[in-house]
């Protein structure tokens, strides 16, 4: 049944729209919004089961035959990422259950959460560069939506940063597709990877290449296009924060990944070492960035960037082992960000503040807590047996076997200082004793606490049992380095 | 801030006004239906609408205006997005490809009508138009008269 396809953007649209139409009820609005993520969790799932059997699954929208038509496609990548987005939609629903404002509420925080879950699955499952950029813009709509609800000075002054930038990025977007349907007259990613092997000017292909390769970097937060992302990501509540965090900056990796690793493979020597030099930088200037930061959600913002790096640094290296690691990375990282953000607002409800420096005796006071902060912490840094020590072990083996020694030793060093990040705010906020200006606590609200704990025992499950999500990053690596099945897949075998 | 969207007095605006405002709609319901062969459409047709109840707004204020609408904008455009979403599900019933629009040929009177999902859809379109512009006209002079 092709039309599971459009199920995980069909689920989160129509939820957006019945939320809008509840505006009046605060809790019917609540109750609408677990049904349907919870609904959207079970149809990626659904899908991502069918696509594991047959390896493509594809949906001609309208009946209008690819080339001409939209084609939405789920591969292995997609549906992977389609999955995690159920479980980061999922858990933070869940936490926005008590955490959310009736404010934000009133002002449509569950219609925006929802496009904008809507928007990030279509831009999983698109199979076309065009309806690519017009579900970026829908998550951007609704992205700057969430950024601004409460209406804050810092959150104005983080969003006008945001917007103007990826207003910015989404015109390069719009002209690189504009000169790349001038040049080869299709923007089907089947049907572009088909014709770009016949075009004969590489030099222009090259230049198209990076206007793509520069607007998605701004997407993603990488080097040096990054510093919107912690001007920004700190400033909404906690649960758009996570979401924004685990998500967003991943589509735009995603997109790199689908543009790089299927349209753009003629002149990887030259893409592809941009590329390469473009990782080393942002796991750098992400993770020295962190090191200087004493507020607990910039640090975790500049990690994102940091983590980035590591991805497109397995995007550069263009192995089936450091793409697999790659695809290990994206789906490790989505769960374990949100969940460290989430963390971040239980603490700021026990102690009323994100400064490091004015927290303090956490662990003594919620041990429980504690460790659920030391799941995501120190699988983040890539301690084994988590799931970050997989990802990292097979991003940096790859690097290695492919004798990349100095991007391998930069994400070496660069996880060590991940550490250092993520021990200081444990000895800051969890460890030393509780300041005396500090009032007395409050109770944590179980529907904050529930969350976390789904998410932690996630990353503990990928952790441990990491063989079968290794065997399925490295089947996710094959398909992605065989774009003739792509191809066949969505063009139906012609050549 | 003092002049805002405040109501204008104007006679022959005021009279213009409740002229204009049903021939505006009835245009933007010929928009909607013209544009299933010919240009226009949902989204013109809506303009055109939100275009009438702006003017309104702007000569007899955000209240009276809110009388007239009866219901409210928000819930105009939750509809139009119900309803455009809706438009793409029959073909689920036939087996094909979200988003293949369906037809219904009726012969009345004479004359062939054809009724198809683009139709709905074109409708949703037309509402979520109407129900954006109004709600942010609305949200813009209320706010701008609640803080003289």
């Amino acid at each position: 049944m092709n039309n599971l396809v459009f199920l995980p953007i069909l689920i989160p649209l129509l939820a957006g729209a019945i939320t809008l139409a509840l505006w009046r009820s605060s809790k019917w609005q609540k109750r609408v919004s677990v049904f349907a993520t919870l609904l959207y969790l079970t149809a990626s799932a659904t899908l991502a089961w069918q696509v594991s059997q047959q390896g493509y699954i594809v949906l001609q929208v309208g009946g209008w035959q690819a080339p001409f038509g939209i084609s939405l496609v789920a591969d292995y990548l997609a549906s992977i990422m389609v999955v995690v987005t159920g479980i980061v939609a999922f858990t933070a629903v869940l936490y926005s259950l008590v955490t959310t404002p009736n404010t934000h509420i009133k002002f449509g925080y569950f219609p925006l959460l929802h496009i904008l879950l809507a928007g990030v699955s279509g831009a999983f499952l698109t199979g076309d560069l065009f309806n690519l950029f017009v579900w970026f813009e829908v998550m951007l709509l609704a992205s700057f939506g969430l950024l601004t609800l409460g209406g804050e000075r810092a959150q104005m002054e983080g969003a006008i940063k945001y917007v103007t930038i990826n207003l910015f990025s989404s015109a390069l977007f719009l002209s690189a597709i504009g000169i790349l349907y001038g040049t080869v007259g299709t923007l089907n990613m089947a049907d572009l990877a088909v014709k770009l092997q016949d075009v004969e000017q590489q030099g222009l292909l090259n230049a198209i290449a990076l206007m793509f390769m520069v607007s998605f970097s701004i997407k993603a937060g990488a080097f040096p296009f990054f510093f919107w992302l912690p001007a920004s990501y700190h400033t909404p509540i906690i649960a758009v924060s996570a979401v924004f965090a685990g998500l967003l900056t991943k589509v735009g990796v995603y997109a790199l990944y689908r543009v790089f690793g299927l349209i753009f493979i003629g002149d990887i020597n030259f893409t592809h070492q941009i590329l390469l030099w473009m990782g080393v930088f942002t796991m750098l200037s992400g993770v020295l960035g962190a090191a200087s930061q004493f507020e607990i959600r910039r640090i975790l913002s500049f990690h994102i960037i940091s983590q980035i790096g590591y991805m497109i640094l397995a995007l550069a290296i263009f192995t089936p082992l450091a793409i697999a690691g790659g695809v290990f990375y994206l789906f490790h990282h989505i769960i374990v960000k949100t969940n460290l953000f989430l963390i971040s607002g239980m603490t700021h409800l026990l102690q009323n503040t994100y400064q490091l420096k004015s927290m303090g005796g956490l662990y003594r006071e919620r041990p429980f807590l504690a460790a659920l902060f030391l799941i995501p912490a120190m699988s983040l840094a890539g301690l084994p047996p988590l799931s970050g020590f997989f990802a990292k072990y097979l991003v940096i083996e790859a690097g290695i076997v492919s004798q990349q020694w100095l991007a391998t030793g930069v994400a070496l060093f660069v996880g060590l200082l991940t550490l250092y990040s993520m021990i200081k705010i444990w000895a800051e906020a969890f460890w030393k004793a509780k300041p005396e200006t500090l009032s007395e606590t409050v109770k944590l609200p179980l529907w904050g606490v529930v969350p976390i704990a789904l998410m932690a025992i996630m990353t503990l499950i990928i952790g441990f049992a990491a063989e079968p999500f290794i065997l399925l990053s490295q089947a996710t690596a094959e398909q992605l380095l065989n774009p003739q099945s792509y191809i066949n897949a969505v063009l139906g075998g012609q050549p | 801030m003092k002049q805002g969207f405040a109501p204008s007095s104007g006679l022959i605006m005021r009279t213009a006004t409740v002229v204009i405002l049903p021939l505006q709609l009835l245009f933007s319901v010929f928009l909607l239906l013209r544009g299933h062969n010919e240009p226009g459409g949902g989204f013109i047709g809506g303009l055109v609408a939100a275009g009438a109840f702006s003017l309104y707004l702007i000569v007899f204020g955000a209240k009276a205006s809110r009388r007239l609408l009866k219901v409210d904008p928000k819930d105009i455009l939750a509809w139009g997005l119900i309803f455009g979403l809706i438009a793409t599900l029959p073909a689920l019933l036939f087996g094909q490809s979200f988003f293949t629009a369906q037809w219904l040929s009726l012969d009345l009177f004479g004359t062939t009508i054809k009724l198809s999902t683009v139709l709905v859809f074109d409708i949703g379109v037309y509402l979520a138009v109407i129900g954006t512009i109004t709600t942010m006209f609305f949200a813009l002079s209320e706010r701008l008269i609640g803080s003289q």
